[in-house]
């Protein structure tokens, strides 16, 4: 296009450019436009060419207040919170790829907090109210959408502890019925119901306010407003150790842009945790897992919620563009490789296609693996760690979506204060040497 | 999906017949009860769970049913050894043509 010219990134970075290693933010940059069905229509006359960047792309400073590796949904969550709840804005989050491009890009996007016991159903309810309100609060669509979800029975052990989860549920404030199989069979017309199905579905647990969010809109979303509050994301930027100075940590040392240095350090990279932890001197309770996911060829309406089943291992829901968005259980090996077997997979179809007989036609369009970090007691990390200065937020397994909210918020906390924040106590690494272990194997549901 | 030979059976079978049982070579504490928490929950629930070389325990579930070790690469899955319980693994690091 004769006059406008594109800028490429050597421009940006290049040591030989006139133009300084820092990008030159204009007096437009530094403030963030707010995103509004009128700027839609106003951009919509320039055809769409001249929006905002949507974040900075900025140099490493020497030092910050904290460093937060990971630059997922928990780590952009995390210093969001930092900035908007406790005015702390001199954060990096140094990731290794892209924002959002791990298991935040993978997951199935399903967001509900129905979980047993007193400590995860707080913090996955604390999650819950979160969402309720992201879309507004960052100013941008995350798509949150509250289609419920149920988690269905198929024996009579499945119906008593579904029954159970409901009442624990109901006495932690948490929005939760148990359905009969009628019930169930009203909110989801196509599923196979029958008494004679080799698995019948005895009934489920219904949770109306829970259900699915745009995945990459919620890593995007954080991203914008952490980066308006001032807050550098540097991508591209890989860790290859942590810097300890007489047992606390004291910065990062990169293989982009050399040592960053910080005053206290999160670290939040699920499926690399244990290969951080290892370069700051401890082990993890944690193993390495691929869970796969896979979607379908797009097809019309057809599932308006969420349906999940442990028995026989498989979750479905449809996304707005009219894919199916199907998942189940990790492959069994310790794997880093982002990819799992195909055996795997197969059990997952059949699983789907046990309760919705209909779908075997359908034909499945890709199929992708996640590297997750899963924890014996199936509940995540917010904790401390033998390092001074060095906090750990993992373990999210299977299950880390969902909690994406509440996970930045009370990890946000604990790295301002320097301890863990109420919600979080209870999640310490250390519970594993006390004994305190929080079993949610359970309620954390299809994937263990 | 991997090809995996059962050093019991002589045989390579497919993966479907086997189950992995996490990492190998962890010893039990001779006496339990002179344990700390620590090395307790250490030997219960702390794992190496490298990026990279890896010796853990498979079952062969559908087959004969005998638990044996193998030693993988968990970044490209490869299988470089299997080999029976109680002996000592041959690959203990990658050579250069492994690391590429």
């Amino acid at each position: 296009m004769p006059g406008h010219v594109l800028k490429t990134s050597a421009d940006y970075d290049g040591e030989t450019s006139s133009l300084p290693r820092e990008t030159v933010a204009t007096e437009e940059d530094l403030t963030m436009q707010k995103y509004s069905g009128f700027g839609l229509l106003k951009h919509s006359l320039t055809h769409h060419e001249n929006w905002q960047r949507v974040w900075r792309n900025p140099k490493p400073k020497k030092k910050y207040d904290v460093i937060i590796v990971g630059g997922g949904g928990h780590g952009l969550a995390t210093a969001y919170y930092l900035a908007k709840v406790h005015n702390i804005t001199n954060v990096a989050v140094v990731e290794k790829g892209y924002l959002g491009g791990g298991n935040t890009a993978r997951n199935t996007t399903i967001v509900r907090s129905n979980y047993l016991w007193d400590e995860a159903a707080l913090l996955y309810e604390h999650a819950m109210k979160l969402w309720e309100g992201m879309s507004q609060d960052l100013n941008y669509n995350v798509m949150f959408s509250q289609r419920g979800v149920l988690n269905l029975g198929h024996t009579l052990q499945d119906m008593r502890d579904i029954q159970r989860r409901v009442n624990a549920n109901r006495l932690n404030g948490i929005d939760s019925e148990a359905l009969d199989t009628q019930g169930v069979q009203e909110i989801v017309p196509i599923l196979n119901c029958s008494a004679n199905a080799r698995y019948p579905i005895l009934g489920a647990s219904w949770q109306p306010r829970a259900g699915v969010a745009r995945h990459d809109a919620v890593a995007w979303g954080y991203a914008r407003a952490a980066d308006a509050m001032g807050v550098d994301l540097i991508q591209q930027c890989e860790v290859n150790d942590i810097i300890t100075e007489d047992g606390a940590a004291i910065g990062v040392s990169t293989k982009q842009h050399g040592t960053i240095y910080g005053d206290r350090i999160g670290c939040v990279v699920a499926g690399n945790s244990g290969v951080l932890a290892k370069m700051a001197g401890f082990h993890l309770p944690i193993e390495s897992h691929p869970l796969q996911a896979l979607v379908s060829e797009p097809i019309r309406p057809i599932l308006d919620t969420v349906v999940m089943s442990n028995q026989v291992h498989g979750y479905i829901s449809q996304s707005d563009k009219g894919d199916l968005v199907i998942g189940a259980g990790i492959d069994g090996y310790n794997g880093y490789g982002q990819r799992g077997s195909y055996a795997t997979i197969e059990h997952t179809l059949q699983a789907i296609v046990e309760m919705f007989p209909m779908f075997s036609r359908v034909r499945m369009n890709r199929q992708w693996g996640g590297i997750v970090d899963t924890c014996p007691d199936a509940c995540p990390i917010i904790s401390d760690t033998p390092v001074e200065n060095l906090f750990f937020n993992c373990g999210w397994g299977t299950g880390g979506f969902k909690a994406t909210p509440g996970s930045g918020h009370v990890f946000a906390a604990t790295l301002a204060k320097g301890e863990a924040h109420e919600l979080a106590k209870p999640f310490s690494m250390f519970r594993f040497h006390n004994g305190a272990l929080i079993d949610e194997h359970g309620a954390a549901g299809v994937a263990h | 999906m991997f090809y995996i030979y059962c050093p019991y059976c002589g045989e390579h079978r497919e993966e479907e017949e086997f189950h992995p049982k996490g990492q190998a070579h962890l010893s039990r504490p001779a006496d339990p009860d002179a344990c700390s928490d620590e090395e307790w929950g250490n030997y219960l629930y702390f794992r190496d769970n490298p990026r990279g070389l890896h010796h853990e325990i498979w079952v062969h579930a559908i087959g004969c049913r005998k638990f044996f070790n193998a030693t993988r690469d968990t970044q490209s899955y490869e299988i470089l050894e299997t080999y029976r319980m109680g002996d000592a693994p041959r690959v203990t690091h990658f050579t250069d043509k492994q690391k590429s």
